[in-house]
């Protein structure tokens, strides 16, 4: 007889994780974004980044951007999952390689320190045409917007440089082209 | 200018308008204003219960006996925090619940006061939906999304708060257009697909080893979907097997009905499920007590799973054909559309299907719920056995605590009609059947209501003695008393070396003493010749009956999947008990 193994807790085909990018269209009513979040924290799928306005004041509608990780199945489960919430209208679902969607985030950096580093930390920003929001002799403020992980690169290269704070907006995502998201 | 409503006028109206006969609930200080307004509606009657949780269980015993959805009323703090169990029962096990609960006063929410809680927030994760009602003009739009949601395509629990002003604020009842129509617990569209029915069919042609494997959602369909059931069966003369909710959907004495599959399942439904080439899924959703070791899962089939909620589609195992719908509509297009087309299907398929029935035949000869009867002492399944012959004439409504009593309570007794069968099989509550029997009993006064129960999960909601001396509600109370937990027993037992560590009551009341101290009456029997006499003498007393059946203390319930085992592993009796159970198989419930 083989070897009894737990049917809970040692699934053995793990799917390739990836990241995707859900997009969930809402009431803008009291504890919506709560039964958004506690959804994902109850059943056990992870928030990378969240972010969340109200995008028509007439319709009270706002418009929640949420990066997530997981197998095909997860990111399937959590796209159901969100379908059955009452105030949820829709639910949109990108790959983070989907070629026609367009993700960007926005960041803040505080880089404080000698004329010589802030140069070289400006030169560095250039790259994403980064503004300069603030400036002193000691430091500056500069506003960067581009994809996520070369703000994790732009990030790691500043520490260096006097980078002492970041604010980030966490991505947001809109189809290219003339489409609009249906479903 | 219409008329205007104080808010607890208007949650009258709503529930009038919604034919609301009963409310189950316990008064408190945040919720006056609406007991305040019942004595001006005839219409509707409170049932006091004794405690939050017994209310919200009893309330549930209605819907489950009825189809109406069951409604429930409850102060702020306590009262809402104690119905918390019952709301997440009736969340797991899909039983259509309203929930009104009190608030405090809206300016005094957030300011810690007393009896306040944070109800929509406690409650969130466990009803459909929820809401704090903050403008009385809101309240009745409110109450009938709330009625809408809890009844509509996965049916559930839904909760509204109501802070005691406006409880008091006057208002207009005025019901908008609901926007939430187009809303099926998130599918785009529950129309049928033709090609999805002719896809199904074709499965059903093709097969040789077949398997119904139904759940609680044909229940919840309406007793419409039960008939269609039956001729689908029938018509294809497949075998069927189902799951602890769906017990009652088809007749459990039928030659075609395998018994109920899973943990405690019977060895020929188990085996079927694992060998089969073909499994239709009707409204079941592969719950971990009935697949076992999942990667093993029935490894060999086709799956079709038919469900409401299409997120429980896919969920847990993957299938080949998926329909998102209710059950009754789709039975009814495919029934048709079988009609057209095949004829004489079960003379032809006949012969397809007869190694696999002869096969089913050789699985069923193990017997599987057999055990070793006594002279001297009552065995639990010999007992149940005996009220099921003792009441089979009769139409009689089953629920049952959570434990061993409920797993022999399943295999046992035979149903043959849906809503006839209450128990907590989700969320697996201890001191369900109590209440639960209540609600069941306002439901449908004039029948026999009975609640198999442990001694242990009895003493749970035991205080709901008192609800149903107060409402002459003849529950009779049928414990199977080994004085142990007796499913922790048996786990620990099979598990844990024997260590059978805080499963055993000491100090248990006498229930006769007790079923008499609430005005009850209370029966007690000790060996098998006296429990048929004792049974009848139950049956014919017209008042609450708790009934002590002393039964066999060491008794294990099988057959059983070990956790950790695909079905056909399965333990039918103490001599496979033998062999080691693996330590991953120890972290398991």
């Amino acid at each position: 007889m083989p070897k009894p193994k737990s049917a809970y807790s040692q699934p053995t085909k793990f799917g390739k994780e990836d990241h995707h990018i859900i997009v969930v269209w809402v009431d803008n009513e009291a504890g919506v974004l709560a039964r958004v979040i506690g959804l994902f924290s109850g059943r056990g799928y992870n928030i990378e980044s969240l972010a969340v306005a109200e995008i028509d004041k007439k319709k009270h509608l706002s418009r929640i951007t949420i990066v997530t990780k997981g197998t095909p199945e997860v990111i399937q489960q959590i796209k159901l999952q969100l379908g059955k919430l009452i105030p949820v209208h829709k639910v949109a679902d990108f790959s983070r390689n989907d070629p026609k969607i367009l993700f960007k985030e926005l960041a803040l950096l505080k880089v404080v320190g000698a004329t010589k580093k802030l140069d070289k930390a400006k030169k560095l920003c250039k790259k994403h045409d980064g503004l300069i929001l603030d400036k002193t002799k000691k430091s500056f403020v500069i506003q960067v917007t581009a994809l996520r992980r070369e703000i994790d690169k732009l990030v790691a290269t500043l520490k260096p440089l006097g980078l002492i704070s970041v604010s980030r907006t966490g991505a947001v995502a809109m189809t290219k082209g003339d489409e609009v998201f249906t479903q | 200018m219409p008329k205007l409503l104080s808010g607890a006028e208007i949650v009258f109206k709503a529930l009038e308008d919604q034919k609301v006969e009963y409310i189950f609930g316990y008064p408190g200080g945040a919720v006056l204003p609406i007991y305040d307004e019942l004595k001006n509606h005839k219409s509707i009657k409170h049932i006091l219960a004794r405690h939050e949780q017994g209310a919200g269980h009893a309330a549930e015993g209605y819907a489950r006996s009825s189809g109406k959805p069951g409604v429930l009323l409850v102060t702020s703090g306590p009262g809402a925090t104690n119905a918390v169990t019952a709301l997440t029962d009736a969340y797991m096990d899909s039983i259509p619940v309203v929930c009104i609960s009190g608030q405090v006063p809206t300016h005094l929410i957030g300011t810690d006061a007393f009896q306040e809680c944070d109800t929509t927030g406690i409650t969130r994760p466990c009803t459909k939906h929820n809401w704090l009602v903050k403008d009385v003009n809101d309240l009745a739009d409110i109450m009938s999304q709330a009625f809408k949601i809890a009844t509509t395509g996965r049916p559930g629990p839904v909760l509204v708060d109501i802070p005691k002003d406006i409880q008091f604020n006057k208002g207009i009842y005025k019901v908008s257009k609901n926007k939430l129509e187009k809303k099926l617990n998130g599918a785009l569209s529950n129309k049928i697909n033709l090609k999805d029915v002719d896809k199904f069919i074709e499965m059903i042609k093709k097969s040789s080893k077949p398997i119904f494997y139904t759940g609680g959602g044909v229940i919840n369909s309406g007793p419409k979907a039960s008939e269609l059931l039956r001729d689908l069966v029938s018509l294809t003369g497949f075998p069927i097997t189902s799951t602890l909710q769906g017990l009652g959907a088809f007749p459990g004495d039928d030659p075609q009905f395998l018994g109920m599959l899973g943990m405690h399942g019977t060895y020929e439904a188990n085996n079927a499920m694992h060998d089969c080439d073909l499994m239709i899924n009707i409204g079941a959703r592969f719950d971990d007590r009935i697949t076992g070791k999942i990667d093993e899962f029935s490894p060999k089939s086709k799956k079709i799973h038919i469900d409401i909620d299409p997120s429980s589609i896919g969920k847990n195992v993957k299938v080949d054909l998926a329909i998102t719908s209710d059950v009754t509509e789709l039975l009814q297009a495919v029934i048709k559309r079988f009609k057209e087309k095949n004829k004489n299907f079960i003379e032809s398929n006949k012969q397809k299907t007869a190694k696999w029935w002869s096969q089913i035949d050789k699985w069923r000869e193990k017997k599987s719920l057999n055990f070793i009867n006594s002279k001297e002492t009552i065995k639990p399944q010999h007992a149940v056995q005996r009220l099921y012959e003792l009441t089979k004439h009769q139409d009689t409504f089953i629920t049952t605590e959570v434990g061993q009593h409920q797993m022999w309570a399943a295999q046992h007794y035979k149903f043959n009609k849906p809503n006839r069968w209450m128990t907590s099989g989700g969320l697996g509550t201890m001191g369900y059947g109590l209440p639960a029997a209540i609600g069941v009993q306002i439901a449908h006064p004039k029948k026999l209501v009975i609640d198999i129960a442990g001694e242990a999960s009895i003493l749970m909601n035991i205080q709901e003695m008192s609800t149903a001396i107060q409402y002459r509600l003849p529950v009779k109370i049928f414990i199977l008393n080994n004085e142990y937990m007796g499913m922790v027993r048996q786990w620990q037992e099979l598990l844990h070396d024997k260590n059978y560590s805080e499963s055993y009551t000491e100090a248990l009341p006498d229930f006769v003493k007790l079923a008499e101290a609430y005005g009850a009456v209370g029966i007690r029997a000790k060996t098998p010749g006296e429990l048929d006499e004792k049974i009848k003498e139950m049956i014919n007393t017209d008042k609450p009956v708790i009934f002590d059946c002393v039964v066999d203390k060491v008794e294990n319930c099988y057959p059983m999947i070990p956790s950790g085992k695909p079905h056909n592993q399965m333990l039918l009796g103490p001599e496979d008990e033998k062999e080691e159970v693996s330590d991953e198989g120890k972290t398991l419930v």
